[in-house]
């Protein structure tokens, strides 16, 4: 399991492109925000909690197509598929891997364009808090995603339109969360739910997954 | 007959021949009764009952909004059953139904969103509002979008209705999600509007009288319109059946040729 990580990680890294891209969307995303709505203070810092968290989830999106494709073209993921280690471990390590790579530079990430956004104080901590923990589930909700449409040869839009209304929830309370910390107000209720989904996909989602990666390999 | 044995005997329709043919004896009953029940219940809906005295003539567009609105969620639960059923069972014409509900289930989807914004826009000032029932509608549009378009994407018709089987299930839950995180989302602001509309639906908060007077056609094209669904659904699972049948003997014939 950890060899499979480890070599997801070392691809992601040294394959090139995939890394980054992810993170320079973002930039370019919140970047254009204030050229489409203009450079008021006030208006940018009423929406930049939910920019920020589009922002991300977008990111997260792009990047979710190269996450089981490449294997399936070079036919390692048959081969994982016949190891003795379960498909549900391998599409777990898979999201956790593009978790690592994709969701965690996000997180980090954030704060940096929350002052380009004009972010109150308060709400940097939220910001982080709530990516923190909203990212993780969807990682996993992408994998699932990406492993219903991996046999495709345009899957990438369809992936899109797929993967996107499963978000609905965790951008709900993961933006209330964000927006809530920057006026100030308590955090807690869409917290505990943020965290309740991302926790009820991890658990849950990875069996959806292998069983329709099984499906796409007969 | 016991109802573990009716319940067996239902199995026999998950031969294509049988459904078929039964489909075809009881179809003409279906579009009669559903022809009669809605143009009796929007006839008298339309005609016969008084104008609100807050809604005016408004207020008649529940009989089109209502049962649409009804038969919107309920075919996705149907949907959900037959994937079930063909996950567990696997018998085609189930997978079949479930492919041949779901346009059903965007059309009805989208009248439901039509009519709610034509009645909007006199008695609420606008055609859209951000309330929960009116956005939780319109996640569920984006499901079966989804569903449709998954289904259209995939050559293979037995791994079709597997991925689409699999993603109704976790649609299933998440539009369940995504309907109490909507409401979360914004309870506060409209919840005059939704109570506005929950009382006139089911009559608690009028006048007794009057939403009696408007019940009972409203309760002719709810039953109107279920039959209409069923109809509908037994007619297109019956053209899916034929459509792969071609193609098998299309391909027989390539193949012998």
């Amino acid at each position: 399991m950890i060899a499979l990580l480890l070599r997801d990680l070392k691809l992601a890294f040294r394959a090139g492109g995939g890394f980054g891209l992810g993170l320079a969307f973002f930039l370019i995303v919140t970047v254009l925000v204030p050229f489409s709505v203009g450079p008021q203070a006030a208006l940018l810092s009423t929406i930049a909690p939910g920019i920020l968290w589009l922002g991300a989830l977008l990111a997260c999106l792009l990047s979710l197509d190269r996450l089981l494709a490449l294997d399936w073209e070079d036919g390692s993921l048959d081969l994982l598929a016949t190891a003795p280690l379960p498909l549900e471990a391998v599409v777990t390590i898979k999201a956790l891997a593009h978790w690592l790579t994709t969701g965690l530079p996000l997180v980090l990430a954030a704060p940096v364009l929350g002052v380009l956004l004009n972010l109150p104080a308060p709400g940097f901590l939220w910001l982080v808090l709530s990516l923190l923990v909203g990212t993780p589930a969807m990682s996993v909700i992408g994998t699932f995603g990406a492993a219903l449409t991996v046999g495709l040869k345009r899957g990438g839009l369809l992936l899109s339109l797929l993967v996107l209304p499963l978000y609905i929830p965790t951008l709900i309370f993961g933006a209330e969360v964000a927006r809530r910390g920057a006026t100030g107000i308590e955090t807690q209720t869409p917290l505990l739910m943020l965290a309740g989904i991302t926790a009820a996909t991890i658990a849950l989602l990875p069996f959806a997954s292998a069983a329709v990666l099984r499906i796409n390999l007969r | 007959m016991s109802i573990a044995a009716k319940a067996n005997a239902l199995w026999k329709y998950a031969n294509p021949r049988k459904f078929l043919a039964t489909s075809e004896r009881v179809l003409p009953f279906f579009w009669l009764t559903s022809a009669s029940c809605l143009v009796a219940g929007l006839v008298w809906g339309f005609f016969f009952t008084p104008d609100d005295y807050k809604q005016g003539s408004t207020v008649k567009i529940i009989y089109l909004h209502v049962p649409a609105a009804l038969m919107a969620i309920n075919c996705w639960l149907m949907m959900l059953a037959t994937s079930l059923v063909w996950l567990v069972r696997r018998h085609h014409v189930s997978a079949l139904a479930a492919r041949a509900a779901a346009p059903v289930g965007i059309v009805m989807t989208l009248i439901a969103l039509a009519t709610g914004a034509i009645w909007g826009q006199p008695m609420w000032g606008t055609w859209w509002a951000w309330d929960p029932r009116l956005t939780s509608f319109l996640i569920l549009f984006l499901f079966y979008l989804g569903y449709v378009a998954l289904w259209e994407a995939i050559e293979d018709p037995d791994t079709a209705a597997d991925l689409t089987s699999v993603l109704c299930l976790v649609g299933s839950v998440f539009a369940i999600l995504s309907r109490y995180a909507v409401n979360f989302w914004n309870q506060g602001l409209h919840q005059g509007a939704s109570v506005m509309r929950a009382g006139a639906v089911t009559g608690t908060d009028t006048e007794e009288k009057v939403s009696n007077i408007y019940f009972y056609p409203l309760l002719l094209c709810i039953v109107g319109f279920v039959l209409l669904f069923i109809a509908l659904v037994l007619y297109r699972t019956g053209t899916e059946i034929r459509a792969r049948r071609i193609k098998a003997l299309l391909t027989r014939e390539r193949v012998n040729g």
